[in-house]
């Protein structure tokens, strides 16, 4: 069962690999703001055609 | 701050859309004949390309490489760009892509149906193309990783991470998996035997599942939904805690696949553990898919595309508990082997990847063509038609496997087997299988459905291959905290590190482990097993091209219901000459590992031709073309060599002889058969199989039985 060796070394590198992005992540600042990501995906450079309707709407 | 004016290249996603749809289509048709062969066999009209062992490899490939593949690419190539407000790094890397990945789709549907197969499920395809993939994989690997480093957005947003994740795990997946030997242009033996070979695949084959279509799909998720309901997602925190757990757990789950099997039981119980603990991310992500539906459930009841998504997502959450379940021991006595797995996979792939994929696609192609959806009733009716062709089609199949697991196991006062004919639990659920092609067949109505109104919407539409966009360019901050040039260059580079880091090691891993490992192995090996004779290896790879491991085991767990069916238990130590293992993962007919000596040569010669005539009702297909074909001899050398330079130990120089050993033992089961009364050839196909089903699990019979540690 040799390979189980393998596996399991193979399987710990990517965890490992993982942790390093994890790591860097959480040091570069990826984390520091939890909420506005969540709402500047909602937010396209195509959907100025919303905006300008909403400003048609305003006059 | 000056804003970068740059474009979007749609025309990409527009050819990824355009092959989801089309392979879509042409996978869920190929299950949709292999579902109807399993109760109406004479549909494969007597032709090799058509029966069911070699078309089943080629509706899962189909379905998940080709359909949920080009989905995913589909997925990526739209959002990645926004997410990262850049173009795609290369527009000849995209083309590569796309191009390459069709190619390696059509060859798959050449050579499955070929019997072009290594045996392993989802890794069914020959060397040659295993390359390609590899090739076209890192071709993406690039893409995806220079779009992320010239990107002018900080914050990599949490669907990034699902998609770097799916590419890193199942590059590495592919490559241990597809290591293999060859023996000539289209055909290869894998340098893992019998138990390794079987841990190595369910790892692989698990961890597919895992970051094939799950990892990037919900990716997909956090991005299309958020966008699809116009709102946030419920909590973003909740998203990374999801994506972290998520990856750190699953690539260990991977022996549940294996339980009661010839494995460790260490091996088997730590794939429970990490099976169960699988449900907090699982369901921690479905509840926050679901939940960014609060307050807006309203719009729910009007869109199409949010039912789908809602209905994916509920799908995600059922099979993600129904894994873990199914990776308790006592649940899995009696669900493996039977269509209760059928129906698991197909929740999966029906429900969460199948409707998902439609979601995005009734959002994102009346967004391309810069118009709206052309019917949203025709949407409507293929959302109702397909949910209730998944409830079809699961409930069908659940009933269909507890019935016949049941069967399997009863036994009757006097303490004999209560269905000792394999047959009849077939038959008892015949109206099961009618069933569930009824249910695949209305999923497949509401996706023709669907082709036409994307097609309609498309016509009334305009498209634009560039679309036109404008960031400000990452400004890099330096962070007076951080010393050293070393340290800011690594951190800096952070995926061009992690992916230098990845190869390198990876590949002083493979050279130094697997070499030193694999050839000497201490599985406890017993006395009397012995490798193939020349002809019964022949016999092997025509079982294999036949794919007869779709539909048959061989692996006799170790329930008195299946030891008084098959006979002693499998032990680990059989398998050790077996390059591919052969275990099989359904039993849509009874296991083979104890066939050996149980019927006459006579017997296998007029069941290969036509099943019916020694089990009345069978739906096996005929084999008639093994009768008539000649058995190709010329690589027997070549074989045998290969075989010893992956640890069987043929002796030195026997490949000079081997053809010889072949002839004489055809000879001798022909003259058998010849006795019976049956017009046998000693240069036909069937000769070699018999040969090979002969000698099944008979070593452990032989008188001087006893294990070597």
């Amino acid at each position: 069962m040799e390979v189980i060796v393998i596996l399991i070394f193979i399987s710990l590198f990517i965890a490992g690999s993982f942790l390093v992005a994890f790591l860097w992540a959480v040091k570069s600042g990826q984390y520091k703001d939890t909420y506005t990501p969540s709402v500047r995906v909602l937010f396209d450079a195509d959907d100025k055609r919303v905006d300008s309707s909403n400003k048609k709407m305003k006059k | 701050m000056e804003l970068e004016k740059f474009s979007y290249d749609n025309g990409i996603v527009r050819k990824f859309a355009f092959a989801t749809v089309l392979w879509g289509v042409v996978g869920m048709l190929v299950g949709l004949l292999i579902a109807t062969q399993l109760f109406a066999p004479a549909l494969n009209f007597n032709i090799p390309f058509l029966t069911f062992g070699r078309i089943r490899p080629l509706h899962t490939n189909a379905v998940i490489f080709a359909f949920v593949g080009n989905a995913i690419f589909m997925g990526i190539y739209y959002s990645l760009q926004r997410l990262c407000k850049a173009r795609m790094f290369s527009d000849l890397f995209s083309n590569i892509h796309f191009w390459g990945w069709q190619l390696i789709i059509v060859s798959a549907a050449i050579t499955l149906p070929l019997g072009i197969t290594t045996s392993k499920e989802y890794a069914e395809l020959e060397w040659p193309i295993d390359i390609v993939i590899a090739l076209v994989w890192i071709a993406f690997g690039i893409n995806m990783f220079g779009t992320i480093l010239k990107r002018r957005e900080k914050h990599m947003y949490v669907a990034i991470w699902f998609y770097i994740a799916t590419w890193v795990t199942v590059t590495v997946l592919h490559v241990v998996n597809s290591i293999e030997i060859p023996v000539s242009f289209l055909k290869s033996y894998p340098i893992y035997a019998g138990v390794q070979d079987a841990l190595v695949q369910w790892w692989y084959g698990h961890n597919a599942v895992a970051f094939f279509l799950t990892t990037p799909f919900l990716g997909l998720m956090y991005y299309y939904l958020p966008k699809a309901a116009n709102r946030p997602v419920y909590s973003y925190k909740l998203s990374i805690v999801h994506f972290w757990t998520l990856i750190f757990i699953y690539i260990w789950a991977g022996p549940h696949h294996l339980l009661y099997s010839a494995l460790p039981d260490w091996v088997q119980s730590l794939g429970t553990v990490f099976s169960i603990m699988l449900i907090a991310p699982s369901w921690g992500g479905m509840i926050n898919g679901l939940l960014t539906l609060r307050g807006a459930w309203d719009r729910v009841r009007e869109n199409p595309v949010l039912k789908f998504m809602v209905v994916a997502v509920t799908a995600y959450g059922m099979a993600t508990f129904e894994g873990p379940m199914l990776s308790l021991k006592n649940v899995n006595a009696i669900a493996h082997f039977t269509d209760w797995i059928i129906s698991h996979v197909h929740i999966g792939a029906l429900g969460w990847n199948g409707f998902l994929t439609f979601g995005i696609l009734y959002w994102l192609i009346p967004k391309l063509w810069k118009t709206g959806l052309y019917s949203k009733k025709l949407a409507n009716f293929h959302f109702w038609i397909g949910t209730l062709g998944i409830v079809f089609y699961a409930s069908s199949m659940y009933w269909s496997g507890i019935t016949q697991s049941l069967m399997w196991k009863q036994f009757t006062p006097l303490g004999v087997l209560q269905y000792p004919n394999f047959l009849e639990t077939v038959l008892q659920i015949i109206p099961m299988y009618i069933i569930r092609m009824i249910g695949g067949s209305l999923y497949f109505v509401g996706t023709i459905v669907m082709v036409y109104n994307l097609i309609k919407t498309a016509r009334q539409g305009s498209f634009q291959k560039d679309e036109a966009a404008e960031a400000p360019a990452l400004i890099k901050i330096d962070d007076p905290f951080k010393k050293g040039i070393r340290h800011r260059w690594l951190e800096g580079k952070p995926i061009y590190f992690l992916f230098l880091a990845l190869v390198a090691i990876l590949i002083g891993g493979i050279i130094e482990f697997v070499p030193t490992f694999l050839i000497k192995s201490n599985i406890p090996t017993i006395a009397s097993v012995k490798p193939y004779t020349p002809l019964e290896l022949q016999g092997r790879d025509i079982y294999i091209r036949e794919a007869c491991n779709s539909c048959h085991s061989q692996l006799v767990r170790p329930f008195r219901s299946e030891t008084e069916r098959y006979g002693e238990y499998s032990k680990a130590g059989e398998y050790v000459y077996d390059h591919p293992f052969l275990w099989g993962s359904k039993r849509t007919g009874p296991d083979l590992h104890r066939v050996g000596g149980k019927y006459p040569n006579f017997w296998h010669y007029l069941h290969m031709e036509n099943p019916g005539s020694m089990s009345p009702g069978s739906i096996m297909p005929s084999y008639p073309w093994l009768l008539t074909n000649d058995l190709d001899v010329s690589n027997t050398s070549k074989k045998i060599n290969v075989m010893r330079s992956i640890g069987v130990p043929y002796p030195d120089g026997y490949e000079e002889f081997a053809i010889q050993d072949l002839h004489a033992q055809a000879e001798e089961i022909t003259l058998d058969l010849q006795k019976s009364g049956a017009p046998a050839e000693a240069n036909k196909e069937i000769i070699a199989l018999i040969a090979y089903l002969q000698r099944l699990g008979r070593d452990i019979k032989a008188k001087n039985y006893s294990t070597n540690k």
